[in-house]
C-alpha cells in the first residue's frame, strides 16, 4: 500500500507541485519557441515525453553499471538514441510537424528536464518509479506547453489548433482547427501579434509562474518543496533554506565546512 | 502641550509633491492637445478622452486588485493617458487604445510596483506593444485639417517617411524642392502634416517644455543633448544640408519624446552627467534607427532602450561625496 502510494505520487508530482516548466523553470527555450501554436506545444510535449520515459527507465535501469566519472556522457549518449529515433518516426509520419518544431525537435537531447530527471531521479531508483517520474514530468511539461500554446495562438494569431491534421492526419483525422479571425473582423476585432513574437512568449510565461507562485503559495508548500531544492547539486551549500526546512526534505543540516566554501566562494566572486 | 517633535530625518522637505509636478506636467501639455483637437478634429479629443479614462481606470483598478493604496490621486495616470494618446494616430480604433492604455498602466507600471518602480515609461510601452501587435491601425495616417474640407479620410506618408527616401549621396536640397508633397518648414512648425496626434505642432511642444524647464519640473540636460545629437548626426549625413536637418527635428516624434518622455524622472538618470549620456544614447540609436533602419522612425525605442540602460548609467556617474580623496592603487601597492 505505502509503495502504491508513493509511486502515485512520483507521477503527479511533476504535473503539478514540481511542474518542470512552471516550477522548476526548466526547458525554457523550446517552451518559448515551440508555443507559437496549440498544436505544435502538443508535438513538441509528446516528444519530448516519449524521450523523457525511455531515457529515464534506460537510465535507471543501467544506473548500478554506469560509472559515476563518465555519467553525464552515458546520460547524453541514451538520451541522444532516443531523440534520433522520435526524430526518424516525426520526419516519417509527421514531416509537417518536424518542419514547424524544427531544431527544437533534435535538440530535445539536451534539454534540461531530460537531463535534470536523469540526473537527480533516474540514476537514484527504481525503473518503476524512473518510468512514472518520466511520464509525470512529461505530461506536466506537455500541460504547460499546451496552455502556453493555446494562449498564444488565439490571442496572437486567431486561431485554436489550427494544423490538427497535420499532428493527427495519420490517424485519419481531417479537423483544419478553429479561426476566429474572420469573426473578429466582422466586430472590429484583430488578433495581437505580439502575442506570437518571442516577447509575447516571455510575457505569457512569466504570467503563467506568476500564477502557478500564488496557488503554491496559497496552498503554503515550503520553499524547499516548491523549488524541488531536494535534487539540487547546491543544496549542501544554499543560504536560503533553514535548518528545519533540510531536515524536512530529508537534507543533512548546513555544516561549518559547507558554510565556509559557499562564503569564501562568494567573497572572491 | 509636547512642544519638542522627535522624528527620523528627514527633517527639512521641499515643498515639491508628486501631485504638484504632475500637475505641471499636465499644464505643459495643455497646448499640444488643443492643437492635436485642432488638427485632428473631435476624434482626436475621443482618443484622448478613452486613454486617460483607461490610464485612471486601470489604475485604480490594479491597485485595488493588488490591495495597494489608490494613487489614483497623484495624477501620474492622467500623464501617462496623456502621452500615449500622443504617440497615437487619430484614426487608431478605440478599444486599441484601451488595450495601450492596460499594457501602460498595468503591465508596465503597476506589475512592477507603481509609479517610481517601472523600469521603462509606460506611455512608450504602451506604444511599443501596440506597435508590434498593429503595426497597420498604428501608422494609419492621414492629413491634418480635413475636417474643414469635404473629403473623407486621405491617408498619406508622414514626413518622416519621405526624408527617408531621399538619396543622402545625390543633392538634397533640390530633392527636398522636388518633393511637392512634404510640407513647407512653416507647416511642420505648427504640426501642419500627417502623424500622431501630439507629436506635430512643434510650438505647442517647445513652449510647454519651456514651461517645465521654468518650473524645474525637468532638468534641461535630456530634452538639449537628445536632440542635439540628433542635429549633429543628421548634418554629418545631410552633408551640412541645414534644411534636411531642420525637417528631421520637426518630424516624428523627437521634441514629444525629448522634452516629455525621456525625461521621466524614474526612467532617467539621476545626476547631470547620467542625463548627458542617456540623451546622447537616445539621440544616436534614433539617428541610427532613422538613417539605417527599416522602421521609419526611432524615437520611442531609442528612449526604452536607455531606460533600460538608465540603472547602469546610474551606477557609472554616482557623484562624488564632497572631500572625498579617491585611493591610489599604485601607491598602496608600494606600502605593501
Amino acid at each position: 500500500m505505502e509503495e502504491k502510494r508513493s509511486l502515485g505520487k512520483e507521477f503527479t508530482k511533476g504535473i503539478i507541485k514540481e511542474n518542470p516548466v512552471l516550477r522548476l523553470v526548466l526547458g525554457t527555450c523550446p517552451t518559448l519557441a515551440v508555443t507559437t501554436s496549440a498544436i505544435n506545444a502538443i508535438g513538441m510535449g509528446i516528444a519530448a515525453t516519449i524521450v523523457l520515459v525511455c531515457s529515464n527507465v534506460a537510465i535507471s535501469a543501467l544506473r548500478k553499471v554506469i560509472p559515476s566519472k563518465v555519467r553525464i556522457p552515458a546520460y547524453i549518449v541514451i538520451i541522444a538514441s532516443f531523440v534520433t529515433l522520435v526524430q526518424m518516426v516525426v520526419k516519417a509520419y509527421v514531416p509537417a510537424l518536424n518542419d514547424a518544431l524544427g531544431v527544437y525537435l533534435p535538440l530535445i537531447v539536451v534539454n534540461c528536464i531530460i537531463l535534470g530527471r536523469a540526473e537527480a531521479f533516474a540514476s537514484k531508483n527504481p525503473v518503476g518509479a524512473s518510468a512514472l517520474d518520466g511520464l509525470g514530468m512529461g505530461v506536466g511539461f506537455t500541460t504547460s506547453l499546451f496552455i502556453m500554446g493555446t494562449i498564444r495562438e488565439i490571442l496572437g494569431a486567431g486561431t485554436f489548433l489550427s494544423g490538427a491534421d497535420n499532428l493527427l492526419g495519420i490517424l485519419g483525422v481531417t479537423f483544419k482547427g478553429f479561426d476566429f479571425t474572420e469573426g473578429l473582423s466582422k466586430i472590429g476585432l484583430a488578433p495581437m501579434t505580439l502575442f506570437i513574437l518571442p516577447a509575447g512568449g516571455f510575457f505569457v510565461f512569466g504570467m503563467l509562474i506568476a500564477l502557478a507562485n500564488k496557488i503554491s503559495d496559497e496552498k503554503g508548500l515550503s520553499k524547499a518543496e516548491l523549488h524541488g531544492c531536494k535534487h539540487c547539486p547546491m543544496a549542501s551549500t544554499c543560504t536560503h533554506m533553514s535548518d528545519e526546512q533540510r531536515a524536512e526534505c530529508g537534507m543533512s543540516a548546513k555544516t561549518d565546512e559547507n558554510v565556509k566554501t559557499a562564503d569564501g566562494e562568494a567573497g572572491n566572486s | 502641550m509636547n512642544r519638542l517633535t522627535v522624528s527620523a530625518s528627514p527633517h527639512v522637505r521641499s515643498a515639491d509633491t508628486v501631485t504638484g509636478i504632475m500637475g505641471d506636467v499636465i499644464i505643459s501639455l495643455i497646448p499640444a492637445a488643443v492643437t492635436s483637437v485642432f488638427l485632428y478634429g473631435l476624434r482626436a479629443l475621443l482618443v484622448i478622452a478613452v486613454c486617460v479614462g483607461c490610464c485612471v481606470l486601470f489604475e485604480y483598478i490594479s491597485r485595488k486588485v493588488l490591495k495597494r493604496d489608490n494613487t489614483i490621486g497623484d495624477l501620474s495616470a492622467i500623464v501617462t493617458g496623456l502621452l500615449l494618446a500622443f504617440n497615437l494616430p487619430s484614426t487608431i480604433p478605440l478599444w486599441m487604445a484601451a488595450i495601450g492604455s492596460f499594457a501602460a498602466i498595468v503591465i508596465a507600471k503597476q506589475c512592477f510596483g507603481g509609479i517610481g518602480q517601472n523600469f521603462v515609461n509606460p506611455a512608450i510601452a504602451g506604444r511599443i506593444i501596440l506597435l508590434v501587435s498593429f503595426s497597420s491601425a498604428m501608422t494609419n495616417w492621414t492629413q491634418p485639417l480635413q475636417w474643414k474640407e469635404t473629403v473623407d479620410a486621405v491617408t498619406t506618408a508622414t514626413p518622416l517617411a519621405r526624408l527617408s527616401a531621399l538619396d543622402l549621396g545625390g543633392n538634397i536640397a533640390s530633392q527636398i524642392a522636388a518633393d511637392s508633397e512634404l510640407p513647407s518648414l512653416v507647416k511642420m512648425l505648427f504640426g501642419i502634416r500627417e502623424g500622431c496626434l501630439g507629436e506635430g505642432c512643434a510650438v505647442a511642444l517647445i513652449a510647454g517644455g519651456i514651461y517645465l524647464m521654468a518650473r524645474k519640473v525637468i532638468k534641461p540636460a535630456i530634452p538639449f543633448t537628445f536632440i542635439g545629437t540628433v542635429a549633429v548626426i543628421m548634418l554629418i549625413a545631410g552633408r551640412g544640408d541645414l534644411t534636411f536637418v531642420a525637417y528631421e527635428l520637426l518630424s516624428g516624434g523627437l521634441l514629444l519624446g525629448a522634452f516629455f518622455m525621456a525625461t521621466d524622472y524614474a526612467t532617467s538618470p539621476i545626476s547631470t552627467k547620467g542625463k548627458i549620456i542617456f540623451g546622447i544614447g537616445c539621440g544616436i540609436i534614433t539617428s541610427v534607427i532613422r538613417l539605417f533602419g527599416s522602421l521609419p522612425e526611432g524615437v520611442s525605442y531609442s528612449i526604452i532602450l536607455m531606460n533600460i540602460l538608465t540603472p547602469h548609467i546610474d551606477t557609472l556617474t554616482r557623484p562624488v561625496p564632497f572631500g572625498f580623496v579617491k585611493e591610489k592603487k599604485s601607491k598602496e601597492k608600494e606600502a605593501v
